[in-house]
């Protein structure tokens, strides 16, 4: 099917699916809470960019950049976009693999992946640690602390003072 | 009110992009650098993979900050997942049609990770692909038998002596009188095996480097 397209056509259509992968993958990254959701965003949102990158490299009436012969046989698309993508699918690997890493551990340590949770428990973590005032009042909605845990002693330089 | 703003967000992003996209010449490269290298590649380098001599010969220092962003990763990768004295969870064995599976499998993705990774100055492919590859057929078997324990010293000598290899062959062009990372060697026949100069074995390094890198990561991650 893709065949039977006119060249501009083609490109059209492969153009908007490059841009189309990056809205999905910039949605995903806006909308989702969980943290591995957001890191295949992020991976979607790096193919459309690859995509597009060897889209701009691309001509319908050229073929890929390998000699078959001593000479080379009619026009060759620009070989520079490729090796430019090969580099990145590899970076992005090694990123995403990364990132998978990482998130393990904040399982293990915190049991949970929504950032929502994992904000509040960071924020009381951060707070405990470096001996301050949690970042909110303690007559709040939002008090980190679950009812009943011991609550750290308000310093002097609390936020109404600042 | 959030997921709406958001939306909107990405439907701007989508116009602008496309708005973008349709004023670029595309198929129309304004840099004549690409042009440039089609032309001299055959003579120049002498691998029929014209994308292998870009990545290897006229870019190979960008290649050995990819190989350089990767060990990086994996290595945080490896000290973040490392068990830290905490004992491995014992894993099930995979049954027989795994086992038997995996076992006819192993010689058949060493042959054709590593045809990919020497071939790769003349066809499609080339270390990175081939190392992922060889990675596979080292890491299927170790999900399939659950006595079996990667070396992780063994992986990482793999790597380390890889890695040297490549810094030095590109040394050894350095210190010939050419560039780092020049390519060695005679061209020899386009399209033959042996040609191309040292790309080939740059190629190999990289695969042998790539392959042990992920090796090492999926079995972290297993683990």
């Amino acid at each position: 099917m893709i065949m039977n397209l006119n060249p501009p056509d083609l490109i059209t259509l492969l153009v908007a699916g490059g841009v189309g992968l990056i809205a999905i993958g910039a949605v995903g990254l806006a909308v989702s809470r969980h943290l591995l959701r957001l890191v295949l965003a992020l991976g979607l949102a790096e193919a459309g960019a690859n995509l597009l990158l060897v889209v701009a490299g691309y001509r319908w009436d050229a073929v890929a950049p390998i000699l078959a012969g001593a000479a080379p046989a009619g026009a060759m698309v620009d070989p520079v976009p490729q090796a430019m993508v090969l580099t990145a699918i590899v970076i992005g690997v090694g990123v995403q693999a990364l990132a998978v890493a990482l998130l393990i551990r904040v399982k293990e340590a915190y049991g949970t992946l929504d950032i929502r949770e994992l904000k509040v428990l960071l924020e009381r973590d951060i707070s405990a640690a470096a001996g301050l005032a949690p970042p909110c009042s303690a007559h709040g909605p939002d008090y980190p602390h679950p009812p009943g845990a011991a609550l750290p002693v308000p310093l002097a330089t609390s936020k109404e003072s600042a | 009110m959030h997921k709406l703003a958001s939306l909107l967000f990405t439907l701007g992003l989508a116009f602008l992009l496309m708005g973008l996209a349709a004023q670029l010449p595309l198929g129309a490269t304004p840099m004549g650098i690409g042009a440039d290298i089609l032309q001299r590649t055959p003579a120049e380098i002498g691998s029929a993979n014209i994308v292998t001599a870009v990545v290897l010969a006229y870019r190979g220092i960008d290649t050995l900050g990819e190989l350089a962003i990767l060990f990086a990763a994996a290595t945080t990768a490896g000290m973040v997942l490392s068990p830290g004295g905490a004992a491995r969870k014992p894993r099930a064995d995979a049954g027989l049609v795994l086992r038997a599976g995996s076992d006819l499998l192993f010689p058949l993705l060493l042959v054709v990770g590593f045809y990919i990774v020497l071939h790769g100055h003349l066809t499609p492919g080339g270390g990175f692909q081939g190392g992922v590859v060889l990675a596979a057929a080292f890491f299927v078997s170790f999900l399939a038998r659950a006595e079996k324990q990667p070396s992780h010293t063994g992986l990482t000598l793999i790597e380390a002596l890889a890695g040297a290899a490549f810094i030095g062959i590109g040394l050894a062009a350095l210190f010939g009188g050419g560039a780092f990372l020049q390519p060695l060697f005679d061209h020899g026949a386009l399209g033959a095996l042996v040609s191309a100069g040292s790309l080939p074995l740059l190629y190999l390094a990289v695969g042998l480097k790539v392959g042990a890198e992920l090796a090492s990561l999926l079995a972290h991650l297993a683990e």
